[in-house]
């Protein structure tokens, strides 16, 4: 269990006990510290549910942030049997904020795409963020209709706080390229599975994220706007995050509430970063499970399901005069 | 847009004023003009109010085009009369019990009386020139035009309704609110809806012709705003994704000039045409014949 190297603030009763386990464990043990340590070990698995299953709106945001937190590039290694980098938007550049490539999983060949946000603070740094450019999406998109002209299913790794908002972003269309990537989407002839992984922030993550079926881990996070934009516009204030993360609804139990996802992913005890294995390998359950399913559908009721499904969305009053 | 700007231009008319109108009263020496006087935004001067509205709001000095309501929208690009309101009886909802200093539920109330809407967006059918076309339009005075649940649904009928009876679809955005944040992540997929109605629509072989004016930003200028076979753009309208203060923050540079106008947008290549507002039906009409009219 190498980590630890960033600790929030609401981990820290669960690190104060896992010190503790730790030296216990580094000095000699009697019977007396065996049956301690057992206990200790005991209550961290309870304390890490307890606070884990009772994060707040805010407290979330804060975990689907987490520098430790599993990344695309993870992913790609614990789920995928193979990986292969296609770069380049054949336009402009590379973003390496947008990562796509051949992948192997389960029985089928797939193209994988996932925003890249980076471990290193210099890789943190060249992939913004996790913020893609205009070229970012136009790399998704000509992956996208590879993928449709030789009959790959596509799966969609959302983790960015959003599209980058940049003077050369402008000048390259960003608005463009969110809008003309849904519009592909919405009739893309081949399956189609999204997860939010970490940060579902805004447009840029609906950028690629219309799918046949949309889930989400269970501490991540999709909202329309950051809590900090919201809190600046409506409170004046980026002070008020906390309650613009409450008020937003963001957290994967509302967004299933509300028919945005179709799957919650449960995360371990003490959340994705404690134990980036056993996510993935439940990441990967769930992929080999959808994409069972999605293959077996012909394209057509696919492409028709996929709009019905988004079709759906939206909560009005008609008055029946 | 402020609230005097929308009183004043829902009570505007598309009909140009008589010959033997009174000239304009005394300008005032000082302070903010109000009632007939207005300080245009291009320029700053101190406009007679009636002599822009004669222009369709467009300011004589500068040439600034000043905000203009959806249903006036409507009656300058439409023929007299042939406009029939779709959807009309959608009405917003608060999905997330949203509130931050003040309850969605009461903004909305508040919103509907002081702009005579139900929601931002207009939506129907009407002949421009005498040709049928399906039309809708965005209002900037209802909470920034932003998009949430009602503007979504009314456009994607609206799309859907071109899709069926072969019409041209023309919608005119102003919205710099982009998606609407009062109604969270429902809002966010309002933008997939309409953008996948659309993308129907385009197989279906239909000439979508989007107008973009001022404001158009975010989630609005990231879907339909975008998608256009040919997109217009009123001249010096703010159009763009993020907004100029989010893209300031976050690279503390000071942004250049002219930066996220119309004519940045057609220097960059997001632009058909810069049409200005007094062209835009005759320009509208001529594109819908090079399309060939009917799908
Ligand atoms: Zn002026």
């Amino acid at each position: 269990m190498a980590h630890g190297l960033h600790r929030l603030p609401l981990e820290k009763p669960i690190y104060e006990i896992e010190d503790r386990i730790i030296a216990l464990e580094a000095a000699p043990v009697g019977g007396q510290e065996q049956e301690k340590l057992r206990l200790l070990k005991r209550e961290l698995v309870e304390l890490q549910r307890k606070v884990f299953g009772n994060l707040d709106p805010w407290q979330t945001v804060e975990v689907a942030r987490h520098p430790d937190r599993p990344k695309t590039s993870d992913y790609l290694h614990m789920v995928f049997d193979e990986f292969v980098e296609l770069h380049g938007d054949k336009s402009f550049g590379d973003d390496p904020a947008m990562l796509t490539g051949f992948a192997k999983l389960d029985r089928h060949k797939v193209l994988v795409i996932g925003h890249q946000k980076g471990k290193t603070l210099a890789e943190r740094q060249a992939c913004h963020f996790g913020c893609a450019h205009p070229e970012g999406y136009r790399k998704a998109m000509g992956k996208m209709r590879l993928a449709a002209k030789y009959g790959l299913p596509v799966i969609c790794l959302i983790d960015t706080p959003g599209a980058y908002p940049g003077v050369g972003a402008e000048e390259r269309g960003q608005a463009q390229v969110i809008a003309e990537s849904m519009f592909l989407m919405a009739s893309l002839p081949v399956p189609i599975v999204c997860v939010v992984i970490g940060e579902g922030g805004s447009g840029g993550a609906l950028g690629i994220g219309v799918g046949d079926r949309v889930a989400i881990l269970e501490h991540a996070y999709y909202s329309v706007i950051s809590p900090e934009g919201c809190a600046g516009i409506l409170w004046k204030s980026a002070e008020y995050k906390a309650d613009a993360a409450r008020a937003l609804r963001m957290r994967s139990r509302d967004l299933a509430e509300f028919g945005v996802v179709d799957a919650v992913i449960d995360e371990p005890a003490g959340g994705a970063h404690r134990e980036p294995r056993q996510m993935a390998s439940r990441l990967k359950t769930y992929l080999v499970r959808t994409l069972r399913e999605l293959v077996e559908k012909p394209v057509e009721s696919l492409v028709d399901a996929r709009y019905e499904k988004f079709r759906r969305m939206g909560v009005f009053a008609e008055a029946t005069a | 847009m402020t609230a005097s700007d929308a009183g004043a231009a829902a009570s505007g008319s598309a009909t140009p004023a008589s010959a033997d109108a009174p000239g304009p009263p005394p300008r005032p020496k000082r302070g903010v003009p109000e009632g007939l006087w207005k300080k245009c935004d291009g320029c700053g001067a101190t406009i007679y109010r009636k002599e822009a509205e004669e222009l369709l709001n467009v300011c004589p000095q500068c040439g600034f085009h000043w905000y203009v309501s959806a249903a006036e929208r409507i009656s300058q690009l439409l023929d007299p009369g042939t406009f029939e309101e779709c959807d009309s009886d959608l009405r917003p909802a608060d999905p997330l019990g949203f509130r931050d200093k003040k309850p969605y539920a009461e903004r909305l109330v508040a919103e509907q009386k002081r702009t005579g809407l139900s929601d931002a967006a207009l939506t129907g059918t009407g002949m421009i020139r005498a040709r049928r076309v399906a039309c809708g339009v965005t209002d900037s005075a209802f909470i920034m035009g932003s998009m949430g649940s009602v503007v979504g649904e009314r456009l994607t009928r609206l799309v859907e309704r071109a899709t069926d009876q072969k019409l041209p679809l023309i919608i005119i955005s102003a919205s710099g609110g982009g998606a609407r944040m009062h109604e969270g992540i429902i809002s966010l997929m309002q933008m997939a809806k309409v953008s996948a109605a659309l993308a129907r629509y385009s197989r279906a072989g239909g000439l979508f012709i989007s107008v973009l004016t001022n404001p158009t930003m975010g989630g609005v200028a990231a879907s339909f705003a975008s998608l256009g076979d040919l997109c217009f753009a009123e001249p010096r309208a703010l159009i763009g994704f993020a907004g100029p203060r989010t893209i300031k923050a976050t690279i503390r540079v000071e942004l250049p000039k002219g930066f996220q106008t119309s004519e940045f947008l057609l220097e960059h290549g997001f632009v058909d045409r810069i049409v200005a507002r007094k062209d835009l039906k005759s320009e509208i009409a001529r594109a819908i014949d090079y399309c060939g009219g009917a799908i």
